[in-house]
């Protein structure tokens, strides 16, 4: 991270209401050049109103935004080097692929010689070179998404906006839409911000991640730090399962309804929280050293995998390789290593 | 037709449906044969009769009428009733043009409306419809009376003469005509502008188009389904519009609508009359074709 911003895209302090609804309430980020950055969040956080006012396409209370130095935040939408791909996709129905891509081109009078060797190029990258005449109807839906990623790329933007572009492909697509997604953006090397409430695909995409709730971003991070590291009981829940333990903050651990638990800090608080995920927590047929948890068998779920276990008290869940059978009422010693246990904020 | 069982909700056969069918379509059918068909008809083989001297019929197959209506008289020629055709269609599309110029800014503001005022805003546009159209016109009489503003400020600028009623003249019958169709496009253009999908306008936006281009191929292609019933609601009844013309154009704004009422009314001359309303017909027809091929060049799936 370079204190320098280039075309990078920064926000500032962005407000935003709907009458009595606070949709974004002082929002700042920085997106760095090159990067690609992921708007995490449930539905309702603000996420895609951010993405918008970025865009141009929403006008923001307070708050400024900044491509690549210069101030934008009073431009509109189609003064902005920025382009979106809708959640909808929103092809123009009455024209061909090739003209849904060359859209943009055309608007700038581009001369047709390069609007043609452009979009070609796109639509090659894209393997959409046999669909050129064809009308977004006659597309599926993975087709259409491609034609609307093509339709923004081939101008080049600063910033690529991203607006839960897969949310209408089915599962097994999308998995391979994600990982190509990525493999593009990082050919390209261009800016991508993405908006999802998908987990997941923020996890697979994603340089850093932004991670929002009632309209704020409540953490920042790659994702293996909000994975592993996450701030607030939120983001623990959201990205992902999370144990919980509540309890009392002593020197080096703390102290809850199932006994004392090393930490790897001390907390800050007297009384809170830490989390751990299922995986972390491992399973052994003798009482281990520290932190031991005596525990019973309440409902096994087999995945392939691994086996996702149900175990009292609790209810503590906990994700381990399929390599054992484990029988209701089967009683086990858990341990929960200290590098394992995160300290929640609060 | 094969005697093959279908199942079409229930086990039947073709034949069956068929007659089905007919028995569905026929009462329309019917009605059609004896309101337009038939009538229709009669309109082109009295178009071929002529008038005998105390305006009744007389069965001679001729082609007079048609002559006549061309311009060619006892005379010479003259290009009286061409001139005549083509204001009516010029009149048509005029006011065509402007009553959808004036319904796209009202049906978005219509549609801007929040709920509990949208529809009282529709029912202001709708009112005139409950109105006898005579007297609609009538009241243009009053409104553009010499005591009036209008009149006022038309004599203040010089346009007219001082003290003297802003009719009869072509602003009048534009006035009266634009204001007796202007519903017909609002309504069905409102109901397009309503479900238009506004994402593909941010599209277009986010793509650096202009604002001509954003409406040209975002909000266009979207409305013309409205747009093109409205303006077909329009154009086909403007072209034989005579009340308007009539009233609020004086003697000398004939259109086709006014000479074919003469004809079978004043001048008792029906087969001329019949001849005038095929040759509005067929014009009409050539006006539609020829619109169904411009927007089909400009095709939106």
């Amino acid at each position: 991270m370079s204190s320098k911003i280039d075309k990078g895209l920064s926000v500032k302090d962005i407000d935003k209401s709907f009458g009595e609804v606070k949709a974004l309430v002082n929002v700042s980020l920085d997106v760095h050049e090159g990067e690609f950055f992921t708007l995490l969040g449930p539905s309702g956080c603000g996420k895609t109103t951010l993405l918008r006012i970025i865009a141009g396409l929403e006008l923001r209370d307070t708050g400024r935004v900044i491509l690549g130095g210069q101030d934008i935040t009073d431009l509109p939408a189609t003064k902005r080097q920025v382009n979106t791909v809708f959640q909808s996709y929103a092809l123009f129905p009455h024209l061909n692929i090739f003209e849904n891509v060359a859209f943009g081109l055309r608007s700038r009078k581009f001369p047709q010689n390069e609007v043609e060797g452009r979009v070609n190029r796109r639509m090659e990258m894209l393997e959409l070179q046999e669909m050129a005449d064809r009308y977004p109807h006659q597309l599926s839906g993975g087709q259409q998404q491609r034609v609307a990623l093509a339709r923004a790329l081939v101008n080049e933007p600063d910033v690529l906006l991203l607006d839960e572009p897969m949310s209408a492909l089915d599962a097994k697509l999308r998995a391979q839409v994600q990982v190509e997604l990525r493999r593009l953006q990082r050919k390209l090397g261009q800016t991508f911000i993405l908006v999802t409430h998908d987990q997941a695909e923020a996890l697979v995409v994603s340089d850093r991640i932004a991670v929002m709730d009632q309209g704020k971003i409540i953490q920042f991070g790659t994702p293996k730090e909000v994975y592993e590291q996450p701030k607030t009981l939120f983001v623990a829940e959201f990205l992902g399962a999370a144990n919980l333990l509540h309890g009392r903050g002593l020197d080096g651990g703390i102290q809850t309804e199932l006994g004392f638990f090393h930490l790897k800090q001390t907390p800050k608080w007297d009384n809170g929280t830490v989390a751990i995920r299922p995986e972390r927590i491992r399973i052994t047929d003798n009482p281990p050293e520290k932190n031991a948890v005596k525990a019973k068998v309440r409902e096994a779920i087999y995945r392939g995998t691994n086996i996702d276990l149900w175990l009292e008290p609790g209810p503590m869940r906990v994700r381990t390789p399929a390599h054992r059978n484990y029988e209701l009422g089967d009683e086990v010693w858990l341990e929960l290593p200290p590098e394992g246990l995160v300290i929640l904020d609060e | 037709m094969s005697k093959l069982l279908v199942w079409y909700g229930e086990l039947t056969t073709q034949r069956n449906l068929a007659n089905r069918g007919l028995a569905f379509l026929g009462a329309g059918m019917l009605w059609l044969m004896i309101f337009l068909v038939l009538p229709g008809l009669v309109l082109i083989v009295v178009s071929f009769a002529s008038r005998g001297a105390y305006g009744q019929l007389e069965w001679d197959f001729t082609i007079e009428n048609y002559k006549r209506l061309a311009g060619f008289s006892l005379f010479g020629w003259t290009a009286d009733y061409i001139v005549i055709v083509l204001r009516s269609v010029w009149v048509a599309f005029v006011t065509t043009l402007i009553s959808v110029v004036l319904s796209y800014p009202l049906s978005f503001f219509i549609c801007a409306r929040p709920e509990r005022t949208r529809y009282l805003w529709l029912t202001l546009v709708i009112i005139p419809f409950w109105t006898n159209m005579v007297i609609r016109t009538y009241a243009w009489f009053l409104i553009l009376a010499p005591e009036l503003p209008l009149a006022k400020v038309a004599a203040f600028f010089g346009l007219i003469p001082p003290d003297a009623p802003l009719y009869p003249n072509s602003f009048a019958v534009y006035l009266g005509m634009v204001s007796m169709f202007l519903p017909f496009v609002t309504l069905p253009l409102y109901a397009s502008v309503e479900r238009l999908d506004w994402t593909l306008v941010e599209a277009a936006q986010d793509l650096y188009a202009s604002k001509v281009r954003v409406f040209m191929q975002a909000i266009l292609p979207q409305t013309l389904p409205g747009l093109s019933v409205g303006i077909i609601l329009t154009f086909v009844p403007a072209m034989g519009m005579f009340v308007v013309p009539d009233l609020l154009g004086g003697a000398k704004y004939m259109l086709v609508g006014n000479l074919i009422q003469q004809q079978f009314g004043a001048s008792r001359d029906w087969p001329f009359g019949a001849a005038i309303s095929m040759g509005l017909m067929v014009l009409t027809m050539i006006s539609l074709q020829f619109y169904r091929r411009r927007s089909k060049e400009i095709e939106f799936v």
